[in-house]
């Protein structure tokens, strides 16, 4: 890795990894009475893991100028790993929070395993450890490749990398020391929260930079979904989040937003980022990934432009349909729920053009159990798109609000659309970028293929019934005018439930194992002598320039 | 206060209806506007050019 760098940007590394390491030093000095102190430990070895590294290998001879004809993979392939290590690590957690919910005392008795505690571990190690360093990993492929333009240098893209991995370690082991500040999928602190705002940055300044050395005029779709992805995480994370701490030396810190317009700034930032982390990335995934892998052109480029807009100019507005009968006027309702309905039109534009591309290659989803990944993933999107509309609607939310329903509806998304488009873009991606003819087992796909969607459906089946068993368990009222259940009556209702999810995430997780084994296995095959820089090496002859070392 | 909300669902009810429906149309007919098609059928078909190398 640093072999690859050149001079200055050893320089430029050391430097970030000093500024780091003193940034470290100082909260855990500043903060000694407060458990940021850990986290200022933390921070202060990652910066001074930095320095060693290079430090190590600063003598060895730079990179050359060869590396400008071939792309840079190497940052991807360290994505690739760390998602399939936060998917296996993210699943697990939300495994055991599941039978929890089943037996709650399957905690270790101690405040970090509580089910307060490891549901946000879980939800951030899949969303953002997963999620996220599958769409860093993927975007900085598909982005060179659709630009024919390396990456403008080979630094920063390991600086938002690694620094994106240390806000995702920094936020699970805050939620476990019990620093959060409470808002869903915003949970980090501000010191975690400045960090992220400082690594995303440079994560969009290079897709800037990297468009702006493009070879190929048209800016091809998917880059446009991936940038609205950058870009509005970017927007989401820093209004929401901010906050005055109560120290520098202390992690909590009070939000600037009171009451009913915190709620409201919470659930736009809520559901922008199912919006634009969960749905417009992986878009982006699927607009490349899924064409490449079946060999033909997205059946309708106009489609994917109408629904690329129209997913920008609505699901910014659905965001209050989350806060249905509360405090939030009204009018501010409707129109969060009139917009959650329009929003239906791109987004089966999308899973309608993602279908209509196999159209006419159904024999290569039969055979090829990566592109059936991601079928199943359009066809998971389509379903949750009309089921998230459907729910937006406030007599509808009157039932499912504040039930498993709502459980199930974001696991049919989360389980059904979003993992099933990384595993099969990262099932279509590592042959390509370890240059091997296929995967190493085709088997090993099959079978967590299966086990993704059995575990998918049983998860989604279980906490549909339970959801709305519970809805209506909570309204039913006896003759009399009063209440027929008692809370603890639903939730006795609720168990047998309980245990069928947990079997189905369950599945999903060793789906998940196999996954990571059979990708770590295709890692570890032995490579031809003659490596070549080609994309697709079965149709390509010879070797042309070495692979950079690794 | 009552002015600001007023003004507030005045706003969203006519400004911001007519430019969401301005960009909508703006949109389709960007994307359906004749001459465009050559250069979304080339965008279309790029990325499955069996090649991986930058261009000089």
């Amino acid at each position: 890795m640093v072999a690859q760098l050149t001079r200055t940007e050893r320089q430029g590394a050391i430097l970030i990894g000093l500024v780091v390491a003193i940034c470290g030093f100082l909260l855990g000095v500043v903060g000694r009475d407060d458990p940021i102190a850990i986290h200022g430990a933390l921070i202060f070895a990652a910066g001074i893991l930095t320095i060693f590294l290079i430090g190590k290998d600063y003598y060895a001879p730079e990179p050359s100028d060869e590396r400008f004809a071939s792309y840079y993979d190497d940052p991807t392939k360290a994505g690739i790993v760390l998602a399939m290590v936060w998917v296996v690590f993210g699943l697990a957690v939300g495994d055991w929070a599941a039978w929890q919910l089943v037996n709650p005392n399957l905690t270790f008795g101690s405040g970090w395993s509580s089910f307060g505690r490891i549901r946000p571990v879980h939800t951030t190690a899949v969303i953002f450890g997963f999620g996220g360093n599958g769409l860093i990993a993927t975007s900085l492929y598909v982005l060179q490749r659709t630009s024919r333009a390396r990456l403008p240098d080979q630094l920063s893209p390991w600086f938002v990398l690694l620094g994106y991995n240390l806000f995702c370690v920094l936020a699970v082991t805050g939620y476990m020391m019990g620093i959060t500040q409470s808002k869903e999928y915003a949970e980090t602190e501000w010191y975690a929260d400045i960090w992220l705002v400082v690594v995303w940055v440079v994560y969009f300044l290079i897709y800037l930079r990297t468009l702006a050395r493009r070879k190929e005029p048209h800016i091809y779709v998917a880059n446009w979904y991936y940038m609205a992805f950058i870009l509005v995480v970017a927007m989401l994370h820093i209004v929401n989040n901010l906050a005055v701490p109560v120290s520098i030396g202390h992690a909590k810190s009070y939000t600037l937003y009171s009451g009913v317009q915190d709620a409201m700034i919470q659930w736009w930032y809520g559901h922008n980022a199912v919006a634009f982390f969960l749905t417009a990335g992986f878009l982006g995934m699927m607009y490349y990934f899924l064409p490449m892998r079946a060999g033909r052109p997205i059946f309708s480029y106009r489609l994917s432009i109408i629904s690329f807009w129209g997913i920008t100019f609505f699901y910014m507005w659905a965001g209050s349909h989350h806060l249905h009968y509360t405090a939030l006027p009204h009018w501010v309702q409707t129109l969060g729920m009139t917009f959650s309905l329009m929003l239906l039109i791109p987004s089966w534009a999308s899973a309608g053009n993602a279908l209509l591309t196999l159209n006419g290659a159904w024999d290569k989803v039969r055979d090829d159990a990566t592109l059936r990944f991601m079928m199943v993933a359009a066809v998971f999107y389509g379903l949750t798109t009309f089921e998230g509309s459907f729910m937006a609607i406030r007599a509808v939310n009157s039932l499912s609000h504040y039930t498993d329903w709502t459980v199930g509806h974001v696991h049919a998304g989360a389980l059904g659309w979003v993992a099933m488009i990384t595993f099969g873009s990262i099932y279509a991606l590592v042959p390509w970028v370890w240059k091997c003819k296929s995967m190493y087992s085709a088997k090993l796909v099959e079978a967590h293929f299966w086990l993704a969607v059995a575990g998918t459906l049983i998860y989604v089946f279980a906490m549909w019934n339970s959801g709305i068993i519970q809805g209506l368990m909570w309204r039913t009222y006896s003759e009399s005018g009063t209440l027929t259940y008692s809370f603890v009556d639903s939730l006795i209702a609720m168990h047998p439930y309980y245990v069928a999810r947990s079997i189905g995430g369950l599945l999903f997780l060793i789906g998940g194992c196999i996954g990571a084994y059979n990708i770590w296995m295709t890692i570890k095959l032995p490579k031809p002598i003659s490596e070549t820089t080609a994309d697709l090496p079965e149709k390509v002859t010879g070797g042309v320039s070495p692979q950079p070392a690794e | 206060m009552s002015v600001e909300h007023d003004f507030l669902v005045g706003f969203s009810k006519s400004f911001g209806l007519f430019y969401l429906l301005a960009l909508s149309a703006a949109v389709l007919v960007y994307a359906y506007w004749p001459s465009n098609k050559k250069r979304f059928d080339s965008a279309a078909q790029s990325i499955l050019r069996d090649e991986d190398k930058p261009w000089p």
